[in-house]
């Protein structure tokens, strides 16, 4: 007997009309469709959603987080990109 | 950065309850003892659809019926959210699953008891249930992101677990004396082996300090426990029934309850294989596997199969 198992998933589930899919976790199927009918009733038991995506594990590039420094140490001194970097008196409203 | 650095680093995320997620650098224990607990959490989760899977062709109202069915299927998806989560550790799920199959990998040993009458189902949900929500809740603050985001998960399905089992237990109890029997028998069964679902006493875990230091646990064996019996007590006087420990009362000076020492023997003797239900449980296991294999593979044969088609379509 063969010991082929079968691709892993990630689910996203999209659970309002105006919000995100949201990453929700993995499952195993052969096919994206199977992938889906899976991801219905492991993941959405409880109208958790009325969107699902389905994405092979295996397509997902992830940054690396031992370089996370050089990737998002840069926007930490970048105080100007926030609105509380700028002084402005009290007496101008609305702004 | 050299090992120590690496470790320095690691636990000062920890202790500033930054939780760990899979790529991160985690010294190679914390991944160990990981993998073990999560993927014995994900098999009990699927092994404890077996004892209650027993009644669901005979719950006794159609209500009673689809709430097992709904109880049951929830935790086939436990263990996969577990299963999932172990994954995340690089531990392939065919290596996990022949593990508990070779018998190498251990499951709560509530599971090895039998469920001998309808009144065992409102106990199971009532007790079992409830001291698997009682261990659960402290998990979804575990360090480790993906197991703490399965429990959050795990935790908000329980709740109904722990309710329709209780709900079985009262109908029981404001039934005929009959029925009151039936589940004053259930919870003299179930009462001690719940109880060692915390694991050893304190003084017999060599692990919890690690753990605890490492975040995976927040609270000891004991000290939920106490809790556990704490919160269970005044449901069992409400119910009419009795808790079948001879040293259970309320200490007014501690503000707990206090109760006697379970059977510590029977619990080491359930573990290393030789409980009522141990041979059967893995067996009803191996056999859907076995049986099921024919399935798998020609899902695989069909998707392959198919995907050749298409891409025969997309040439033409
Ligand atoms: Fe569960
Ligand atoms: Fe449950």
């Amino acid at each position: 007997m063969s010991k082929r198992s079968w691709p892993l998933w990630e689910v996203f589930i999209r659970s309002k009309n105006g919000l995100h899919h949201k990453h929700v976790g993995s499952l195993h199927a052969t096919d994206s469709q199977m992938a889906l009918e899976n991801a219905r009733d492991v993941y959405t038991r409880r109208n958790e959603g009325i969107s699902i995506w389905v994405v092979e594990s295996k397509s997902i590039t992830a940054s690396d987080p031992a370089q996370g420094e050089e990737l998002f140490e840069p926007a930490a001194d970048k105080i100007y990109r926030h609105p509380t970097f700028y002084k402005l008196p009290d007496e101008v409203k609305h702004i | 950065m050299n090992t120590t650095e690496l470790e320095r680093d690691f636990q000062n995320k920890i202790d500033n309850e930054i939780r760990i997620e899979p790529k991160d650098w985690m010294p190679d224990n914390y991944r160990q003892t990981l993998i073990r607990q999560i993927s014995q959490h994900a098999h009990s989760e699927i092994v404890g659809m077996l004892p209650e899977g027993n009644w669901i062709t005979r719950a006794p109202s159609l209500r009673r019926k689809v709430a097992l069915l709904a109880k049951v299927q929830d935790e086939a998806g436990h263990g996969l959210y577990l299963y999932s989560a172990t994954e995340t550790l690089g531990i392939e799920r065919d290596e996990t699953i022949e593990d508990l199959n070779s018998g190498k990998a251990k499951y709560s040993s509530i599971f090895n008891y039998p469920t001998l009458t309808w009144a065992d189902i409102g106990a199971i949900g009532w007790l079992v249930d409830g001291a698997a929500i009682m261990n659960q809740v402290p998990l979804c603050r575990c360090s480790y992101g993906p197991y703490a985001r399965a429990m959050v998960r795990v935790c908000k399905e329980e709740s109904f677990h722990q309710r329709q089992g209780y709900e079985i237990m009262l109908t029981l109890c404001r039934g005929s004396e009959a029925q009151k029997n039936m589940a004053q028998d259930a919870l003299n069964r179930w009462w001690w082996p719940a109880l060692m679902m915390f694991g050893p006493s304190d003084s017999d875990s060599p692990h919890t300090a690690q753990s605890m230091k490492w975040k995976i646990k927040r609270f000891t064996n004991d000290e939920l426990r106490q809790k556990f019996v704490d919160i269970t007590s005044p449901q069992a006087d409400f119910l009419g029934i009795s808790i079948p420990d001879d040293n259970l009362k309320w200490n007014e000076d501690e503000g707990h309850y206090d109760f006697g020492e379970p059977a510590w023997e029977e619990f080491y003797d359930v573990i290393r294989g030789n409980g009522p239900c141990n041979a059967e449980r893995l067996n009803a296991r191996k056999k859907a596997y076995n049986e099921g294999s024919w399935v798998r593979e020609a899902a695989l044969a069909y998707a392959k199969k198919k995907s050749n088609s298409e891409n025969l379509v997309q040439v033409a």
